[in-house]
């Protein structure tokens, strides 16, 4: 029987019942885009290009998966915390099952978030279009990444830690993607280190994605599988000097 | 028929050694108490003998298999109810049980059913339905012991089952403890002298990682020349500081 699916039921069914953890996923991209579009209709000086809705929901759909590192994280934390973890470490379950069962929720709710994130877009113009169930696909693989970071910290860090560290990482993820700015417009070194590190390219293979290009995709996600590996690997040897006490 | 094996089982963490060559032999069925003070090193030898830390050397052969060649084997085994509850917050207490059940093997109906039993046998089943987390601390401790059950283990640890419980709620699960006696082989690490009295057939008093005692509460009053197990344990204690 596939144990680690009883594992995954449960983390999933103790993400989505708190309400904080997702007015923050859900919630907030969604209020942004709401206020992004709201302002865009009545300050004329708002550069329309980097804020247009094909151009702002993307940013927006990476910027809500962020959060799954301080779910995931914050989760692992607490299971360290009052044992719960002890206790499951002590049943047969595998190291693999815990990786896949403090996955598989993510994912689902990752889904969820982007389609919900696109829906609001939708209100505001964003054309529906096959390339937007693309674009959810496309945001897996960004899903899967931050579901690694939060393994890694949730791993590393204590309770208290584990919320400043995953804000400190959703604040890199916000400014260095072009979210807020166009990288073009910065440029240099600024715009070197954005496109070193995998946020940016998370954010263009979207962009790429909804406007159909799809040749220009591959590229940039190889840079967040890249990512995803390594961090992931590391997790994944933290996790393991975890369970070995 | 010997349940727990304990060879020379060791563990150092850098230079400071927390279980010291333990040796030991527990029976199938017996209640079996280790007591000691905070670093004595009763949760290292539970963690070892659950599988969660590797011995630095030496060795522990639960009901055939060993912690170190067949940790899976053993972990299919065996259950524990760490010191603190162990439980999942945000899911109901059957939620909790059919989890485990779950993870253990059961396929959904089985484990339903097994939620069941141990909802009544605990008196936990008019609160199947509220989250672990609205539970009393002493309803949190019987929840994590019938969690630990749940799976039908023939060797359970109980790390510190009654830390922090009012008298009456340490008494309630006393009773509910004394009921699994002689059915399964039972180690329990406790603070409370009266509790190890009360419960076990023989306890073993560690300090510095040693065993400095080892009998019935009886064994270990006549051989100190004590007249409680408390003023047994200040005497062992003490000398080996």
């Amino acid at each position: 029987m596939m144990r680690f699916l009883a594992f995954a039921e449960r983390n999933r069914k103790e993400i989505m019942r708190d309400p904080l953890s997702l007015a923050f996923g859900i919630g907030f991209p969604v209020i942004l885009i709401l206020l992004i579009s709201f302002m865009k209709q009545s300050i004329k000086g708002m550069p329309a290009e980097l804020f247009a809705i094909d151009s702002f929901a993307p940013g927006m759909a990476v910027f809500g998966l962020s959060f799954i590192t301080l779910f995931v994280g914050m989760l692992i934390t607490n299971d360290r915390s009052n044992s719960f973890l002890m206790r499951v470490f002590a049943s047969p379950l595998t190291g693999l099952d815990y990786v896949i069962g403090y996955t598989l929720p993510l994912l689902l709710v990752s889904v969820v978030q982007s389609a919900v994130c696109f829906a609001t877009a939708y209100l505001f113009g964003l054309p529906f279009h096959i390339n937007v169930l693309f674009a959810i696909i496309v945001l897996i693989p960004t899903a899967l990444l931050f579901n690694g970071f939060g393994l890694l910290f949730g791993s590393l860090f204590t309770e208290k830690q584990v919320g400043g560290i995953s804000s400190i990482l959703i604040n890199v993820a916000a400014w260095l993607s072009g979210i807020w700015f166009d990288l073009n417009m910065v440029g240099g070194a600024f715009k070197t280190v954005c496109y070193a590190l995998p946020f940016a390219h998370a954010v263009d293979a979207v962009k790429a994605t909804l406007s159909g290009d799809y040749n220009a995709i591959l590229p940039h996600l190889l840079w967040v599988f890249g990512y995803t590996i390594v961090v992931y690997l590391i997790a994944v040897f933290c996790f393991r000097k975890q369970m070995r006490g | 028929m010997t349940a727990i094996e304990i060879k020379n089982l060791t563990k150092r963490f850098d230079q400071r050694i927390a279980v010291d060559s333990l040796n030991l032999s527990i029976e199938q069925g017996e209640m079996f108490a280790l007591l000691g003070q905070n670093g004595a090193g009763k949760t290292t030898t539970i963690k070892m003998l659950c599988c969660l830390l590797s011995p630095t050397s030496g060795d522990a052969v639960l009901l055939g298999d060993s912690i170190v060649k067949n940790p899976t084997e053993v972990k299919q085994k065996i259950n524990v109810s760490p010191q603190e509850t162990a439980v999942a917050p945000k899911l109901s207490v059957r939620e909790n049980l059919e989890l485990i059940a779950r993870i253990y093997g059961c396929n959904k109906g089985e484990a339903k059913q097994k939620a069941n039993e141990m909802l009544e046998s605990f008196g936990l089943t008019e609160r199947a339905r509220d989250k672990a987390k609205s539970l009393s601390g002493g309803m949190q401790r019987r929840l994590s012991i019938a969690m630990a059950l749940i799976s039908n283990p023939e060797i359970i640890f109980l790390d510190e089952p009654t830390l922090g419980l009012d008298v009456r709620a340490r008494r309630d699960l006393w009773s509910l403890i004394r009921e699994m006696k002689g059915k399964i082989t039972i180690v329990l690490t406790t603070h409370y002298l009266e509790e190890a009295e009360a419960l076990c057939d023989r306890i073993a008093i560690m300090h510095g990682g040693k065993i400095m005692v080892l009998g019935t509460a009886s064994q270990i009053k006549e051989e100190t020349g004590k007249e409680t197990l408390e003023d047994a344990f200040l005497l062992l204690t003490e000398e080996a500081v």
